[in-house]
Parts: C-alpha cells; structure tokens; sequence
C-alpha cells in the first residue's frame, strides 16, 4: 500500500500527501507510546516519593527534585559498580577486539588446513543456549577461584567474539585477495598484513563492532549475576538490580527511576552519536546472519 | 593408485603455503582455544553431569544416576509448567513481526522526520534490559503504576493486577518483549523493503491490483526471508527467555505462572545445588531449541522466497 504511491522522481500528488500526513501522524503516536514510559521514568526520577504514591495521578513533577541523581552518584555501590563495568569493558574491548580482528582476517584472507571446519564450529556455538554452558562455567569459575574477582567476565572476552569475527569477515570480502598476493611479492610479513593492510581497512566496521560490544558488556546482567559472588565486584546492571530491591522496601522509587535512567544513559547517548553505523550493521548482520 | 579415487591423497605443501598454513591458524587460535575451553569443554561436561545426581560439592561420579534426571524430568510437572508458559511468551514473536511490518512499510515511505521516529522506536532495543524491566515492573504496578493510573483516568475502573495474576502476568511479560524488541525488527523489515525492486509494484499497478494485493502479493513474500530470520531468532531466543522475568517477577509469580524453562533451571542449578538435574533441563532445551530451528529450515522452501 505504502509503496504505491511513491516515487522519488516525481512530484507528490495532493492525495499521496495527505497519506503521507496520515502514516506520519499514527507513526507518530506509536512512537510516542513506545518512548512514553521512558519518559515517564525521567519524570518520575525528578518527582517526591509523596507525588508518585499519591491517588492522583500525575505526569509532570511538581515540585521539580534534582537531588535524586546527586544520591545516587554518591553511593559507593554505584561507583564501585560503574568502576567494575569499565574494568570489564576496556580489557575485552582492547584485546577481545584485536583477537576478533586478526582471526577474521585469517578467515578471510589466508589459507590453511582446516579453516572451514574451525570457522564452522565458532559459528556453532552461537546456537548453543547459555543455559548449557553456565552451570560447568560457574563450577570452573569457583574452582579457580575467579568468583571473587571479575575475572569471569573479563577473560572468556579477551579470545574474541564470533558474531564480530563472522561480521568483520563478511566486511573483508569485498576487498580482492589480490592486495595478500601483492604483499607476499613485497616480501611482506602475514603479521604486518593484518596490522599495516587490513586493520585499517576494516577499522570502521571493528570500531561499529566495538560499539555494540560495549553496550551488551553494559547492559549484561545474567553472566555478572551468576559468576560474581562478592559483592565488591558487582557490575552497574547488579548494582541497579539491587537498589531495586532495597529501595523498593521504602516506596524510594525517585531513587530507582534516577538509578535506572543513569544505567541507560551512556548507551543511548553512544546510539545517538553513533546511529547510522549501528543501524546498518544492524541490518546487515540481520540479513545476511 | 586406484586408492587416490577412493581416498584423495592431501597435496603436499610448499614451503611459503607451510608458512601460510602455520600463521593463519595461529591468527584463529585464540577463538578457537576460547570456543574450547568456554563451550567445548563445558558442553561436553554438562552432558555428563546430566546423568549425575551432583550437587556441584559432591564426587559427580560416585552418584552417577543414568538416564534418571531425564526421566524425572519428564514427570515433572513443574517442568512441563515452566514449558508451557516459555511457549505461551512466544505469541509476542508473531504479534512483534506484524507490528514491525505495518511500521517498516509506513517508513518505507519518504516523508521528512521519519527517521527521526525510527530513532525513537528503536530507543529500547538498546537500552538496558534490567533498567527497563525495573521501569515496566513500576507501569505494571497494582496501586500506583502508569498503566493502572491512565486506566483509571480513561475508565474510572481499576486495572488488573497485572505482575501478581497468573493470567495477566503473562500478558505484561508478552507486552514488555514486544516493547523490547519492536524497533530491531522494524529496521530489518526496513531493509528488507529497500531491496524490493520498485517496478515489482509498477508492474502489478498497471495490471490494476489493488493496494492491499500489492501488500499481500508482493511485500509480504518477498520480505519473507526478514520474516524467516525474525522467526528463528525470535524461537532460539523465546526459549531462553529468564532475565525479563527475574527482574520483574523474582518469585516466579503466583503458582510460578511467570517462570520459563530457564528460570526453573537456575532455580533449581543455583537455588537447590540440583546442578545435575539442572544440567538435563538445559540439555532438553538445547534439543528443543535444535528442533525446531531443524524444522523451521526444513519447511523454509515452501514459503520462504528470494529476490531474483
């Protein structure tokens, strides 16, 4: 239906703009009911406890209360949580990216025994749940000793991510195999390939990749929650979990809201910066995953 | 040589394809002692463990029980509980996909600001799973939520009591996973009805369809590998689902009408040290999840269709 009536080269009728007013008006609402409890929960974050428990219902604070975030920004529990994400995050990112990259490069570009076999048995176990693996995870985890540490989510990182190496390995097809000949002529190390030729040439996907290997390490509670013992190690999404509980029992619930909106916010603004080449990616791997 | 027919004999390396062969290997093997040590080896121990009664303290081989967790599953009926409602949750992935669809196609079209409402839709796809189901619980709250609130102002009536009754809080569940995911399918549906030639549409304009014909015999087959990758993803994940409802439910829910296949599964694995019995629940459902990704693949040929 919607395609009916467009066509870029011409000029719109008058009858396909009042159908372009129409979709936009319903598109628009729908994403006002998507992004309205978003919104609702910054409100609510500037709200009293008194206003948000009150019969009353009402959107707008009144009247407007910042303290909220300072609160929460002076809990040790969340510093020390926001300290342990990043502890996370910069040494998987770091090495995690630099594995994923120079195994896509020899997946792409170079030849040896048993390449498709292996590549086929990475891809694999993206197909296996979690759930299998998590139980003799967590007893290797407590036998070595990592569960008072962040080593558990630290060290499985730093070999790599498969759906980044199968993304960057797609990315390397369209450059011709051509440019390995030409190096190897040059007398050119395989090393030196990857770090001089083909890193920079898939710098911009690796950087996309990286991207959204910062928000899932950010937004991910399942491992932290089941591999982190101690308490000293919790990462932020922990910490929030359990702010929830605690300040639930009090009815603090402008605390919660600025707790969860602060546990948001880094990812959203990285998306906004970063919107073209996420939703690209996005589509990309989508399609050809 | 007849033996070459049967059994080809591996070319022999040159010394620069020797070289070649040693660095490229080297270059994949981090991934692969990773995939070894942190899925191979894990794998293969859980599928043993399965047929243990250990307790993760005890000697898993002196309590090596066979095929009996397996069985015990099977007549369990708190596990048969937990399946029904993992598959009851999956009626979000058809509803997820039709809304996503309709959405995609009013985006196809070239409005000014309309990418602006992409951004919008797809804003929870990338926020954190646990700050927005710790949102939702407060919009699913009895006495002061949002959802109950705006009731209230519309019908002057009470809503229900969405997290604390078995029927409702499937429906909040249902309700917070397609919110979740919408925009994710809405930009794959998108970029499925960017590749569909515009002249398709011309063609059969001119043949004088009409513009839900056009919808229904050009858009939806040919978005239909979208739609596979929606459904298989949506399946594998469907299985999976536990953090939506730890959060917002921890308890299970009344009568444990909230709790999935994976929530029982670490309820028992990390709350009863049932860490065999654990490990049985998980291995049926990697068996289930391999099921029915098999069939989905098997019977792709029959509606799912390609571009030419």
């Amino acid at each position: 239906m919607a395609n009916l009536d467009e066509k870029s080269s011409e000029v719109k009728t008058k009858k396909a703009k009042i159908v372009d007013g129409g979709v936009f008006t319903i598109l628009l609402l729908g994403a006002v009911v998507m992004v309205f409890p978003l919104v609702y929960m910054v409100l609510s974050s500037f709200m009293t406890k008194n206003q948000i428990l009150s019969a009353d219902f009402s959107i707008i604070p009144d009247p407007w209360k910042f303290g909220k975030y300072a609160e929460v920004l002076q809990k040790p529990e969340f510093l020390r949580g926001l300290r342990n994400t990043l502890m996370v995050a910069l040494p998987v990112l770091a090495v995690g990216g630099f594995t994923s990259s120079l195994a896509a490069f020899s997946f792409s570009k170079l030849r040896f025994r048993g390449k498709s076999s292996i590549f086929l048995g990475l891809l694999a176990t993206m197909m296996i749940p979690f759930a299998v693996v998590m139980i003799p995870q967590y007893v290797m985890f407590t036998k070595m000793g990592w569960t008072n540490s962040l080593l558990p989510l630290i060290i499985p990182g730093l070999f790599g991510n498969v759906s980044i190496i199968f993304f960057l390995r797609q990315n390397l097809t369209s450059v011709p195999d051509s440019i390995v000949e030409a190096a190897k002529i040059d007398g050119c190390g395989y090393f030196r390939m990857y770090y001089g030729i083909f890193l920079p040439l898939m710098k911009g996907a690796l950087m996309t990749q990286l991207i959204l290997w910062f928000m899932g390490i950010w937004n991910d509670y399942l491992a932290p929650t089941i591999f982190i013992q101690d308490e000293q190690w919790f990462t932020l999404q922990v910490v929030i979990r359990s702010f929830n509980a605690y300040y639930a029992v009090n009815s603090d619930y402008p605390l919660i809201m600025a707790a969860s909106v602060l546990a948001i916010l880094p990812t959203l603004l990285l998306f906004f910066f970063f919107q073209r080449y996420i939703i690209e990616s996005m589509a990309v791997s989508g399609i050809k995953g | 040589m007849s033996e070459t027919k049967v059994k080809p004999v591996r070319k022999k390396m040159n010394r620069a394809e020797f070289k070649e062969h040693c660095w490229g290997l080297a270059f994949v093997s981090p991934p692969f002692i990773g995939f070894l040590i942190f899925m191979a080896f894990p794998i293969a121990f859980a599928f043993v463990a399965s047929l243990t009664k250990w307790n993760g303290m005890n000697d898993m081989m002196a309590n090596f029980v066979g095929a009996e967790n397996y069985i015990k599953l099977l007549g369990d009926e708190k596990f048969w509980k937990v399946l029904l409602n993992t598959v009851i949750y999956m009626i979000g992935i058809p509803i997820g996909m039709i809304l996503a669809l309709v959405i995609a196609v009013g985006m196809n079209r070239k409005i000014r600001g309309i990418k602006v409402l992409r951004t919008l839709y797809y804003v929870p796809v990338v926020s954190s799973l646990v700050a927005v189901a710790i949102l939702w619980m407060w919009v699913f709250n009895y006495d002061y939520g949002l959802l109950n609130s705006i009731i209230k102002a519309l019908t002057g009536a009470h809503g229900p009591n969405w997290l604390g009754d078995e029927f409702w809080v499937k429906v909040s569940i249902i309700i917070f996973m397609v919110w979740k995911g919408l925009g994710g399918s809405i930009i794959l549906y998108l970029s499925g009805l960017q590749s569909i030639p515009r002249d398709y549409y011309e063609a059969a304009k001119i043949d004088g369809a009409s513009g839900f014909n056009l919808f229904r015999h050009i858009t939806i087959p040919l978005v239909s590998p979208v739609t596979f990758y929606l459904l298989i993803t949506g399946l594998i994940g469907g299985f999976q689902v536990f953090v939506e409802v730890l959060v917002m439910v921890p308890t299970g829910g009344l009568n444990y009408s909230a709790a999935t296949v994976v929530f029982y599964l670490y309820d028992k694995a990390f709350g009863n040290n049932q860490m065999g019995y654990g490990s049985a629940m998980a291995f049926i459902l990697a068996i289930l999840i391999f099921i029915v990704t098999a069939i989905n693949f098997k019977v792709q040929d029959k509606w799912v269709k390609t571009i030419e």
